[in-house]
């Protein structure tokens, strides 16, 4: 038989193409176009080749921002991943209270992302706060705006809050899938539960573990409401983040070519980790096959 | 190795268990001596699981008590009894060796190594996985991962008993036959209790010295394989066991002979008047064409299966299988059935009834 030739089959294409370049190329390919042109305003722009490149590359401020934000990034993955998987763990297995736990550890993830930062503001607050009020009365000293460290643990705090139920959900997912057999087997074998953790819960979960890392890596290193609204970056600079620096730079300073920039190498930094996150993990699993 | 004594178990999975219908194990009384080897034999959902579940610890009885050796281990941990057991399904431990595998329950146990290394040589050898000692568990097939099972399973010399939860499911069918063999052999070596479950007969039938048969819950029958295929003392074992199964025909007993439509059989024993629902089971070995003594039937089919041929015939309404030798001719005018009087059995209520001497 001999294939009918049709080129209208590429209209059925378009739609989609559309659709990407309204929400992605063109959003994108505007950002790269500030990223290399100067302006004075009047919407005069000149060509200013890598500059803006090479000069965020030399920015302290920038670089700052990045250790800020991959500190941020390393310490609630170090507690919400062993968390999350504590929290499956000792969860109900089945029956009323597994719901009841699963509908209450959803509660967090609903709650839009500046009325969780305007609770931790309030909840902080020592005048009126719960909990500065508390921690005040206890006589600690905890002042979120003015002390780095209270400033540093009242984000982290909110943010292990707000996304530790996540991990624990896809770890509970990861538990749930694993059949009655092996315990038993482990039973038989009088594996302790330690054993039955690290040689059957763990490899089993390691599937969501790595989209559970993956997400809250990319989740946490794009942060901005939340700790904007709590701390505005401050005290100082102590937590301003790279979102909440480059937002600072492009909107409040409107230095649009160096934004651009440090949005390009932001994202780049991103898919990056991403990449090289996802090759190992995958490739770690490969060998052991 | 110890003599396992069940003292009126049952098993009930409701919190509350009321009529008796509500229990997956029927109250039970059973002695398995101390280095036989058993097959536990039903079809799915009969309590075979269960059963072996309680014994080995997993699952903890609604009622009765288990002893081993006359101590009772009712409320004692797995770890406690020291049991061995394989499940239907392979399990393995992903992240580790083959070697690591069959060596866990021996390490667990605080074995020293020299004699680790030394029992999982033996046992790779046993199951043929020599070659396979370095490689990860992970990505062996369904067979090879049963294997390991098995394998951990009989790394430990010193188990009170070895239980099978239909081991060799996912097994092909030549390495069936040969790992059943080595069962057989390590028992005969071991002499370990063993307990075997399985749904399939031959399986049952060539494993085990004594055959338990379970139905709905409860133990219709223990015996060897001869007395479960002469005597079924349920209509479920003469069922069950034999290919075809044995027949089972509603009939009316009168002093040694039964009636059948109208027509009656020979019994070669005499029986009392019986109640209830009352049938005659013939195997279909013990059943014979003719062209002029016995019963009308009407056969159907003749299938030659090789060693034999099986006839499916029509007798008053009901299926009935025969089985005719390899060389037997069967002609379109045989249509009269007889039965071997001393092989035929009669049932009320489904359990077997003894004759008196005619």
């Amino acid at each position: 038989m001999e294939k009918t030739v049709n080129q209208k089959a590429w209209f059925l294409v378009l739609p989609v193409l559309l659709l990407v370049a309204f929400s992605a190329v063109i959003p994108l390919m505007t950002v790269v176009n500030y990223s290399v042109q100067d302006t004075f305003g009047n919407n005069q722009f000149f060509w200013a080749g890598l500059g803006w490149f090479e000069k965020m590359l030399r920015s302290e401020r920038m670089w700052d921002a990045l250790g800020r934000q991959l500190m941020f990034s390393g310490i609630i993955l170090a507690i919400e991943i062993p968390l999350g998987i504590f929290v499956a763990l000792n969860m109900p297995k089945s029956g009323f209270w597994s719901s009841f736990c699963l509908v209450l550890m959803s509660l967090p993830l609903l709650i839009p992302w500046n009325v969780v930062g305007t609770i931790w503001q309030i909840f902080g607050r020592v005048d009126i706060g719960l909990l500065g009020y508390t921690l005040d009365a206890l006589g600690i000293n905890y002042n979120y705006t003015q002390d780095i460290l209270a400033a540093w643990v009242t984000i982290i705090v909110m943010d292990v809050w707000h996304w530790t139920s996540l991990v624990a959900l896809l770890a509970f997912a990861g538990l749930k899938s694993i059949p009655d057999a092996y315990y038993q087997a482990a039973k038989i074998d009088q594996a302790s539960r330690w054993k039955v953790f690290r040689f059957i819960e763990l490899p089993k979960m390691m599937g969501v573990l790595m989209i559970a890392i993956l997400l809250r890596f990319m989740d946490s290193f794009m942060i901005y409401t939340e700790p904007f609204v709590v701390t505005g970056g401050g005290p100082g600079n102590a937590t301003t983040l790279l979102s909440i620096d480059l937002v600072k730079m492009a909107l409040g300073q409107f230095d649009l070519g160096p934004a651009a920039a440090f949005s390009i190498m932001y994202f780049l930094v991103i898919l990056l980790i991403s990449w090289v996150f996802y090759t190992v993990m995958t490739n770690l699993d490969k060998r052991e096959g | 190795m110890a003599k396992i004594t069940l003292d009126n178990l049952a098993h009930s999975y409701l919190p509350n268990p009321g009529s008796e219908d509500d229990f997956a194990l029927k109250e039970l009384n059973h002695d398995w001596d101390d280095g036989a080897a058993y097959a536990l034999l039903g079809s799915s959902g009969c309590g075979k699981s269960t059963l072996l579940n309680i014994i080995s610890g997993l699952l903890h009885p609604s009622q009765g008590r288990i002893l081993f050796d006359g101590k009772d281990v009712t409320h004692a941990p797995t770890a406690e009894r020291n049991i061995a057991q394989v499940f239907q399904f392979p399990v393995v431990y992903d992240t580790m060796t083959v070697h690591d595998n069959l060596a866990f329950p021996l390490r667990n146990r605080g074995r020293d190594e020299s004699y680790v290394a030394e029992r999982v040589q033996e046992i790779a050898r046993m199951i043929g996985m020599e070659e396979m000692l370095r490689k990860k568990a992970r990505g062996l097939t369904a067979d090879a991962k049963q294997k390991i099972s098995l394998g951990r399973g009989m790394v430990r010399k010193d188990v009170n008993a070895l239980l099978f939860d239909e081991p060799l499911t996912v097994i092909d069918p030549h390495m069936k036959w040969e790992l059943r063999t080595q069962l057989k052999q390590l028992h005969h070596d071991f002499g370990h209790t063993m307990i075997y479950v399985t749904h399939d007969q031959t399986e049952a039938l060539t494993f085990a010295d004594k055959v338990v048969v379970m139905y709905d819950g409860r133990v219709v029958q223990i015996g060897t394989p001869e007395e479960l295929f002469e005597r079924p003392e349920h209509t479920f074992v003469g069922y069950f066991i034999g290919s075809p199964g044995m027949n089972v025909i509603p009939a009316r007993i009168d002093g040694n002979k039964a009636y059948v439509n109208g027509s009656y059989v020979e019994l070669a024993q005499g029986y009392k008047p019986l109640d209830g629902k009352v049938e005659i089971g013939v195997r279909p070995e013990f059943a014979k064409l003719s062209q002029t003594e016995g019963l009308p039937v009407k056969v159907r089919r003749v299938e030659d299966v090789g060693r034999h041929k099986i006839i499916r015939a029509e007798f008053f309404g009901s299926d009935i299988h025969i089985i005719a030798g390899e060389d037997d001719h069967i002609s379109a005018d045989m249509n009269r059935v007889t039965f071997d009087p001393t092989r035929v059995n009669v049932y009320a209520n489904d359990w077997r009834v003894n004759g008196e001497a005619a």
